[in-house]
């Protein structure tokens, strides 16, 4: 045991010598939630990726002949299947982890009784189903 | 029959004698109602009076026998050594914080981040004894309880990888003191206690990586703590931005 340093720390009593240990750079796979953290962080790749893509085709849509070669890229390439096939589970991942955090951030007191977190939770789940609906019904009808 | 033994390797570092720090293998009586600090205490007594480590009340509540068990943050004496006979149990000092001897962490930089953050209640007004009590409903109570539970371990100190790799980072336990004081209906002091806690390297250097809530021994949550005054923060910037004439 030798990485870490030494060093002369005001310790109670007097002078001593305190021992500062390093933290190693794979410090995230110490431990199964510091590994699911980084996780839940590098997916926001996938989710700005994927807005990025959306940014392009919007973009394009002044434009009949680009709208309909990027649209036609989306719905038709091979690869456009493998990307999604990436994105899709990344961004469930991402999105999933966020939702179930928000009842740290969102609190709301009844009197003394806090409001149940599954309730707070659960009114993303319901906002997603109704946004993905609506979108879903503008793009096929 | 023979006493069933277990292995405590114990972090060592003793400044006068030696540069770096070592492990060092304790064979301890294994007991069913034994803790770790039952362990640590039988070395002390038994085997080895030169092994340093801090302790008092011995039922989890003075928050000062906090140590890494096996990697995890723990206090040692709520943790029971039959949760892992016959493996071997790796004892440490606190993560992230510098070691002064053995198991004795120099937690003056925990100290300072309490009175940073001014961890206590600042009265809206002050009362004189003749004046009474400063009342309080039980829902009013009920908004910052769970966050006046903490007793100042800093096992969640150990779990943050950004206080690792930052020690300016206010931490878990002071911000979620802070907002104890502040959702205190008899304190008045949020907004002397925002500049510190609303910093940089306050609540926005916190990654929301959540360990902090889930090694807390009193259900503290110091996570939930720092969202909420991240939630806080935000809605005071953009009202600022949104209506400036406006009173915060």
């Amino acid at each position: 045991m030798s990485d870490g340093t030494s060093r002369l720390g005001a310790a109670p009593g007097g002078k001593s010598k305190e021992y500062l240990r390093p933290v190693p750079s794979t410090w995230w796979l110490k431990r199964k939630t510091y590994f699911l953290f980084m996780v839940r962080e590098l997916t926001c790749v996938a989710v700005g990726g994927y807005a990025a893509l959306l940014l392009v085709l919007a973009a394009s849509a002044h434009n009949p002949d680009s709208f309909h070669s990027v649209f036609s890229w989306l719905s038709a390439s091979r690869w456009s299947v493998v990307l999604h096939a990436i994105a899709l589970p990344l961004v469930l991942y991402h999105s999933i982890t966020w939702f179930n955090l928000t009842p740290k951030a969102m609190v709301v007191w009844r009197g003394e009784e806090r409001l149940s977190p599954v309730l707070i939770a659960g009114s993303n789940y319901v906002a997603w189903v109704v946004v993905s609906v609506l979108i879903a019904w503008i793009a096929l009808r | 029959m023979p006493e069933k033994t277990m292995t405590l390797e114990v972090f060592r570092y003793q400044p006068d004698e030696e540069e770096h720090p070592r492990y060092q293998n304790y064979e301890v009586p294994y007991r069913e109602d034994w803790v770790v600090l039952d362990a640590l205490n039988h070395i002390k007594d038994e085997i080895d009076g030169t092994l340093s480590y801090r302790w008092s009340c011995r039922m989890g509540v003075c928050g000062s026998c906090g140590m890494m068990v096996n990697g995890d943050p723990k206090l040692t004496c709520a943790t029971f050594l039959r949760d892992y006979y016959p493996s071997a149990i790796r004892v440490e000092p606190l993560n992230y914080f510098p070691v002064i001897r053995d198991l004795i962490i120099n937690m003056e930089d925990f100290l300072h981040k309490l009175d940073d953050v001014q961890a206590w209640l600042i009265p809206k007004q002050e009362k004189t004894v003749e004046e009474g009590e400063y009342l309080q409903s039980p829902a009013e109570l009920a908004h910052f309880k769970q966050f006046s539970m903490c007793i100042n371990c800093m096992l969640c100190y150990a779990a943050c990888p950004v206080y690792g790799h930052s020690q300016e980072f206010l931490g878990p336990a002071a911000i979620a003191l802070a907002q104890r004081y502040n959702l205190d209906s008899r304190d008045g002091a949020a907004e002397s206690r925002a500049d510190v806690i609303f910093q940089d390297v306050g609540i926005w250097e916190c990654t929301f990586v959540g360990d902090c809530s889930r090694v807390c021994p009193k259900n503290v949550d110091p996570a939930g703590a720092i969202q909420q005054a991240k939630v806080t923060h935000t809605k005071q910037f953009m009202k600022e931005l949104l209506a400036p004439w406006g009173n915060r």
